[in-house]
């Protein structure tokens, strides 16, 4: 009788204990959820409150050509590397596929319309969110820990039109540009690996490239390319805008600036995806 | 046109005991800690504040909240007679602009030269300036600090001193009428400090400021100070000027008090 009693007590603590442990896991993965709530939030007002920025008077055009400079100028070797062995690496992959086929004549369309469509504004902004993301999450952060946003706010010359505006609208403006640039490359790129095993003329090639391309492949990309851009700005200005205190929150808002931006970019890119998909050709 | 210039400049001078800033029962707190509580003080036009306290009793808190850079959960504080936590953006604009901010830091925009450093503020605060007017202010406020060889330097170039004075030009090149200083010697050899310390009373004098000196080093509070607020869990705890506080027989006050003496020695 008294065994029993003992096993029920044992049985009652082990019951409470695994409760508490329970209920201490719910509550820390509650309080993490409404982390990321706030974090969502915070960011939506971040947006909005650069959105009023843009459109005030005073605009700080020479601080956004800078901005544009230091994008393009930081990113363009790393651009035109990525660019020339996607077209590379696409065409040396796919020409024995296509010779099985008897399909190799379409190489230089099928090249062109993947590099256009998507390979060219996701592999690129993919590197641009890890370049100029995180470039953008570090100075802010940094600035912001080295007390120059705050000293830039109580001088009342509003550091969102300075720092973050300009940075939104570079990238707004810059990336597009990246992403052409690397289409370009990306078709000599292919181009390049024809000539690897044959001999084919670039001009023959370009125009063989382009004359399945129509407008319904480019215009989509290009449009979306604007969107890759804001995001890339939006979430590294965020990140280094709200770092924290101490050094080891710049790493940390530069290292979030370039995983967040990446993510987003993915989800955007599947809307765009869908979109696109939607549009009678 | 004569009459309506006495009166401007009868609103413009202000007497010597009239207050520039009243707080009252200003309240702050970071979670669970409570940094300010019921804190009340006054400064009055053309004096010096010290303002002393241990680390983390609210000091720089304090000075945050008289710029708005944070927000009190209760109390009220008027800064040139604009209640500070009830203005919009444009009216917070238009104070902030009268108020200079020294930072610990200096927090120099490292991105720009000494001469971009002080023509950032000026640029954007007194819109449709000229630019033979900026690089006059900028030039007159270098002197005033002593630094004109500094000019075209980058702030990585700078040492610690030279770096808090440049922040202290850029910050009077707009002209304001109260200064902040948060904890303006900190981190400085003793000869670089009595240069700063004099520098603010310099300060004082050529712009006719109203001053509120965040420190802990009390050289830089004999030198500067016309009266002395001690900070105690997050209220006033003693209030007068230096002599009182030195023939205080307060333990705390006296303990503060020794405990500068033999860092000094």
């Amino acid at each position: 009788m008294k065994a029993t009693a003992n096993h029920i007590s044992k049985v009652k603590h082990y019951a409470a204990q695994r409760s508490i442990r329970v209920t201490e896991k719910t509550l820390e993965s509650v309080g993490r959820l409404k982390t990321a709530m706030t974090d969502i939030a915070n960011f939506f007002l971040f947006v909005s409150a650069t959105f009023k920025a843009m459109f005030s008077r005073d605009f700080e055009f020479r601080e956004f050509m800078r901005q544009c400079y230091v994008i393009g100028n930081r990113t363009l070797p790393l651009i035109s590397v990525t660019g020339i062995i996607m077209g590379l690496v696409l065409t040396i992959q796919s020409r024995p596929v296509l010779i099985k086929f008897g399909a190799v004549s379409m190489l230089p369309s099928m090249v062109a319309i993947s590099l256009i469509r998507e390979m060219g504004p996701m592999v690129t902004s993919l590197i641009c969110a890890g370049k100029i993301g995180s470039g953008i999450g570090a100075e802010l952060g940094s600035m912001k820990v080295t007390e120059q946003i705050d000293a830039m706010e109580v001088s009342s010359t509003h550091p969102m039109r300075f720092l973050v505006v300009t940075r939104v609208l570079a990238c707004i403006f810059m990336i597009p540009l990246l992403i052409l640039y690397a289409d370009a490359l990306g078709i000599f790129g292919s181009w390049v690996g024809v000539n690897i095993k044959g001999d084919v003329n670039i001009v023959l090639f370009f125009s063989q490239a382009f004359s399945s391309v129509e407008f319904i492949d480019f215009i989509p990309a290009f449009i979306k390319s604007f969107f890759f851009g804001a995001v890339i700005g939006f979430v590294g200005s965020y990140k280094g805008y709200n770092a924290g205190k101490g050094t080891e929150s710049v790493g940390r808002a530069a290292n979030s600036s370039v995983v967040i931006a990446s993510l987003i970019l993915i989800i955007v890119d599947m809307v765009a995806v869908q979109i696109t998909d939607m549009i009678p050709s | 046109m004569t009459s309506q210039g006495t009166i401007s400049k009868k609103q413009d001078t202000k007497t010597a005991n009239e207050e520039v800033v009243t707080i009252r029962d200003l309240k702050i707190s970071f979670g669970e800690q409570q940094v300010l509580n019921d804190f009340n003080m006054e400064l009055h036009n053309g004096e010096n504040l010290a303002i002393l306290g241990k680390s983390g009793s609210g000091k720089s808190v304090l000075i945050k909240c008289m710029v708005r850079l944070l927000k009190a959960d209760a109390g009220m504080i008027h800064i040139l007679g604009k209640d500070v936590n009830a203005l919009k953006s444009r009216e917070l604009d238009e104070l902030r602009q009268k108020i200079g901010f020294l930072f610990q830091s200096g927090a120099l925009y490292d991105s720009m030269t000494v001469r971009q450093n002080i023509e950032f503020p000026l640029r954007r605060v007194k819109k449709g300036i000229k630019d033979k007017d900026i690089n006059d202010k900028v030039m007159e406020v270098l002197e005033n600090v002593g630094l004109t060889e500094a000019i075209d330097k980058m702030p990585s170039e700078l040492s610690g001193g030279m770096r808090k004075r440049i922040s202290l030009a850029r910050t009077i090149a707009v002209d304001p009428s109260i200064m902040l200083y948060d904890e303006p010697t900190t981190g400085l050899d003793p000869v670089t400090s009595k240069e700063i310390s004099l520098l603010i009373n310099d300060i004082q004098e050529k712009y006719k400021t109203s001053s509120i000196i965040i420190t802990h080093d009390m050289e830089c509070v004999r030198y500067t100070a016309n009266r002395i607020i001690m900070l105690k869990d997050g209220a006033v705890f003693m209030n007068g000027p230096l002599e009182q506080f030195e023939q205080s027989d307060d333990p705390v006050i006296k303990s503060f008090f020794d405990s500068a003496r033999q860092t000094i020695k």
